[in-house]
């Protein structure tokens, strides 16, 4: 018997995804045939497949919090904006002679503040997410502005340069916290029961408020986590250019990071969520945008490239193509990672 | 000769997947009449108009208009046909001025431009005739429901409507509104206009129709003068003779009731319900019983605090408590299974196991998890004892069929060992067999000391369970009946008594 629905069941977890993956680096390695040559140098790994990990730790940090908050239906515009203003909170901070740890430290409190500031907006009073988060998006690089004083304001504070060139256990620094922060959200939604609160709340948010399901602070949390992430994200940025840009820190990577949600599965109507996954997508997407400068075409194409992926993503998830047998990219239904 | 006929339906039949929505209706409206649709929810009254007016296509039977057949495809088409609905909010544009809602697409013009004032004029004069002054230069989003409404109606019999179907149109007004409608709705039934009245005030029906038609189960089931029609024989008509009482097995009535469980003293909401009493004691099932916009569904919501009651109190074993949301009804030992099941209900792509697991989980709190095991466990226990109809506990719930889902939402409550179950129209929907179901199933948690408080529309379902039955009319307490009075015909009675005599 033919088992038309069946099939996409029986496929491994997160295969698409992984294929996508392996697709997009064997696309490089064809454009650049050194491309998976490593070395290791001064207890620090050189390599494009480092620099990928590197260049996409930004990207992986807000697709992380994106898959959240578009778990529960939601979406949060505000990560580019909240990256330059937490950048520029840290630079301005040791400016002012404050030790790095508290300047850091401030910087990922401004970006709690701001995924609080979304959080409010949407859970209590009822701002649709997309309007709500577009106010700090747009308001956001303002801000920034304002901290740095409409400067790029460079440092050159020796930890902060550590976090921007440094390495742990040979792989840079913004690697090794991007995953570990990844790991960490991961163990905390899949430990406890927020991740069924997260997704009950995205498939039907009155339902699960009957159900007695704490919805707003549901909401709330998915932002702050958001806010913090996109905070990581925007230390990690400044440190690497040694500088805080408030015109260009973050900027369009809130896109990035929704279609790595999207490329990692999820689906932009709530539900289900796949926080490895994401990350896998946000990875697929920086190895197609290494492919793209290396095989020698000019930056711009960057964006067309990118514009091209999430076409061929959304026709692939449509319901019309689905209709038509089977999508390549699955939406997740029972995927736990 | 009977008069003429302006529009006739005849055999009309819907399909929709599992479900007859429209089993051969029949429908006649004359022009120069208001006629009044009746019936309860899922009667098929939707579905009829969604064919008149050209949203849905019927899959069988006849629509004539003034002797021709016609069938509208889309609400435009349906509006050249003469045919316009206006539904509660009306299809307008609340940001746009009266005047502009009102020539919405047909502005009078010169050399391309629109002419306001002459526009503005005209408004003002066809409102008029109305009975309505106001300015029409403001925005229509300033103005009340009644006034929206009136603009609508005003603008559909302006674009040569022969029918208007009024749905619901008086269910957010008040006295003065519903009368100022209705004085407008006389005035184009005299212009030769067939309106078509859907409410679900009974009184309302005697107040300005001249006919009525009845659907039940997607039949029509009776057309007749207003006047030859009694209040009772109404009712009865609408929910189905007692007759339909066969096949429920009687419960034993008061064999373990035990003490207070809940007491609602004085508890009720302005606008939404009026004040009532009710008295819960372990094993014993009290049932609502009214029409649809009775108020019976509001005295759920406002029981298990989804809507906050602005009077009264409630005592739950005996000590006050408050009922500001869910999670205050829920941490009391309430469970609340809701009318719209797929809306309120089940939270669709999650599994059977999420769906049983998520009360006990939300009331334990996001840091201490239920293992995926205690929630397998869980989930298992239920699938057997409820006999819920799944391959595994995995499905996504929205896979299920109705009863199924019913059950599995009635293990989500009973995974929380609640003391009073709310199950609004726990059977709607539901296929026979699983109608009998769940019904044993109330019954089975009664002798097991739980309280349940069951709303339903079928006469017979409540008066085959229930202790005592609180009628509810026009969204206020109309009458309790209690223990061996209980019976189809008693409770028909209290629903039907005209108002300002309550019975019991």
């Amino acid at each position: 018997m033919t088992d038309l629905l069946g099939w996409r069941s029986r496929l491994p977890r997160g295969g698409p995804q992984l294929a996508a993956l392996a697709l997009a680096l064997a696309a490089n390695a064809v454009v650049s045939p050194d491309f998976f040559h490593l070395l290791l140098r001064d207890g620090r790994l050189f390599g494009s497949p480092v620099d990928i990990l590197n260049r996409g730790a930004p990207t992986v940090l807000l697709g992380v919090g994106m898959a959240l908050v578009i778990a529960t239906r939601g979406i949060d515009l505000s990560v580019g904006s909240v990256m330059a203003i937490a950048g520029a909170v840290a630079a301005a901070g040791v400016a002012h002679g404050l030790p790095w740890g508290v300047s850091i430290a401030l910087a990922l409190g401004a970006g709690v503040a701001c995924g609080l500031w979304n959080g409010l907006l949407v859970a209590i009073m009822g701002i649709q997410p997309i309007v709500a988060t577009l106010v700090l998006m747009v308001a956001g690089r303002g801000v920034a502005q304002l901290i740095t004083s409409g400067r790029i304001l460079t440092f050159d504070e020796p930890h902060l340069l550590w976090i921007g060139g440094g390495a742990i256990a040979g792989l840079p620094v913004a690697v090794v916290v991007a995953l570990a922060a990844a790991a960490l959200v991961l163990l905390m939604v899949r430990r406890t029961a927020l991740a069924l609160f997260i997704e009950a709340v995205g498939v039907n948010p009155q339902a699960s408020r009957l159900a007695g399901v704490p919805s707003r602070a549901v909401l709330v949390y998915v932002y702050l986590v958001s806010g913090l992430l996109a905070a990581t994200a925007g230390v990690l940025a400044a440190a690497d250019i040694r500088a805080a840009d408030a015109n260009n820190a973050g900027l369009w990577l809130e896109l990035d990071a929704i279609l790595a949600v999207v490329l990692g599965g999820g689906s932009l109507y709530g539900g289900r969520f796949s926080l490895g996954l994401t990350v896998v997508g946000a990875l697929t997407l920086q190895t197609l945008k290494t492919c793209i400068l290396r095989a020698g075409f000019p930056p711009e194409f960057n964006l067309i490239a990118m514009a091209g992926v999430v076409a061929v993503v959304l026709v692939i998830q449509s319901p019309a193509v689905g209709a038509l047998g089977g999508r390549l990219v699955p939406r997740l239904r029972e995927v736990r990672l | 000769m009977p008069p003429a006929e302006l529009l006739s339906v005849r055999g009309c039949t819907k399909l929709y997947p599992g479900v007859r929505a429209l089993d051969g209706a029949d429908f006649q409206v004359r022009a120069g009449e208001i006629h009044a649709l009746l019936g309860e929810n899922g009667a098929g009254k939707s579905t009829l108009i969604a064919i008149l007016t050209g949203v849905t296509a019927a899959d069988g039977g006849e629509v004539r208009i003034e002797g021709r057949p016609a069938r509208p495809r889309g609400p435009a088409q349906a509006r050249e046909l003469g045919i316009s609905a206006l539904y509660q909010e009306g299809a307008l544009v609340p940001n746009l001025s009266v005047a502009e809602n009102l020539y919405l697409g047909r502005e009078p013009t010169r050399f391309g431009l629109v002419r306001r004032r002459r526009m503005e004029g005209d408004a003002r004069l066809l409102l008029a005739a109305y009975g309505l002054q106001i300015d029409v230069t403001s925005p229509l989003g300033r103005y009340s429901t009644a006034v929206r409404q009136l603009v609508a109606i005003a603008r559909a019999a302006d674009l040569s409507a022969k029918l208007l179907i009024l749905d619901e149109p008086t269910s957010s007004l008040d006295a003065d509104e519903t009368a100022m409608l209705f004085e407008v709705m006389r005035q184009l039934k005299a212009r030769g206009l067939g309106i078509v009245f859907v409410t679900h005030f009974l009184d309302q029906v005697y107040a300005v129709c001249d006919r009525l038609t009845v659907l039940r189960n997607g039949r029509t089931v009776a057309e007749r003068a207003v006047g030859e029609v009694s209040r009772a024989e109404l009712v009865g008509l609408m929910l189905g003779e007692a007759s339909a009482g066969a096949g429920y097995p009687a419960r034993r009535r008061g064999a373990a009731v035990g003490p207070a469980v809940a007491t609602f003293r004085g508890f009720g909401r302005r606008r939404r319900v009026a004040p009532f009493d009710l008295q819960f004691r372990a094993g014993e099932v009290v049932a609502a019983a009214g029409l649809l916009g009775s108020g019976r569904t509001e005295t759920a919501l406002l029981m298990f605090g989804a809507e906050t009651a602005d009077s009264g109190e409630v005592e739950v074993a005996g000590r006050p408590v408050k009922l500001r949301g869910p999670r205050d009804a829920i941490r009391a030992g309430f469970g609340f299974c809701p009318e719209d099941r797929k809306r309120d209900g089940v939270v669709g792509a999650l599994s059977v196991r999420e769906n049983i697991a998520l009360a006990l989980q939300a009331r334990g709190g996001w840091a201490r998890p239920l293992s995926r095991r205690r929630q397998a466990d869980l989930a298992e226990r239920y699938i057997k004892a409820l006999d819920i109809r799944t391959p595994d506990a995995e499905k996504p719930i929205e896979q299920l069929s109705g009863g199924n889902q019913q059950k599995t939402l009635l293990a989500r409550w009973l995974a929380t060992d609640p003391r009073l179950l709310i199950l609004d129209e726990p059977t709607r929907g539901i296929d026979v067999g699983g109608h009998a179901e769940i019904l044993k199933l109330v019954d089975e948690l009664c002798t097991q000391g739980l309280s349940i408080y069951m709303i339903s529309s079928e006469l017979a379902e409540i008066a085959a369970t229930a202790d005592r039955v609180l009628v509810m009319r026009d969204r206020r307490p109309a009458g309790l009946i209690e223990g061996a009075a209980v019976s189809p015909e008693a409770i028909m009675a209290a629903i039907a008594a005209p108002p300002g005599e309550a019975a019991g």
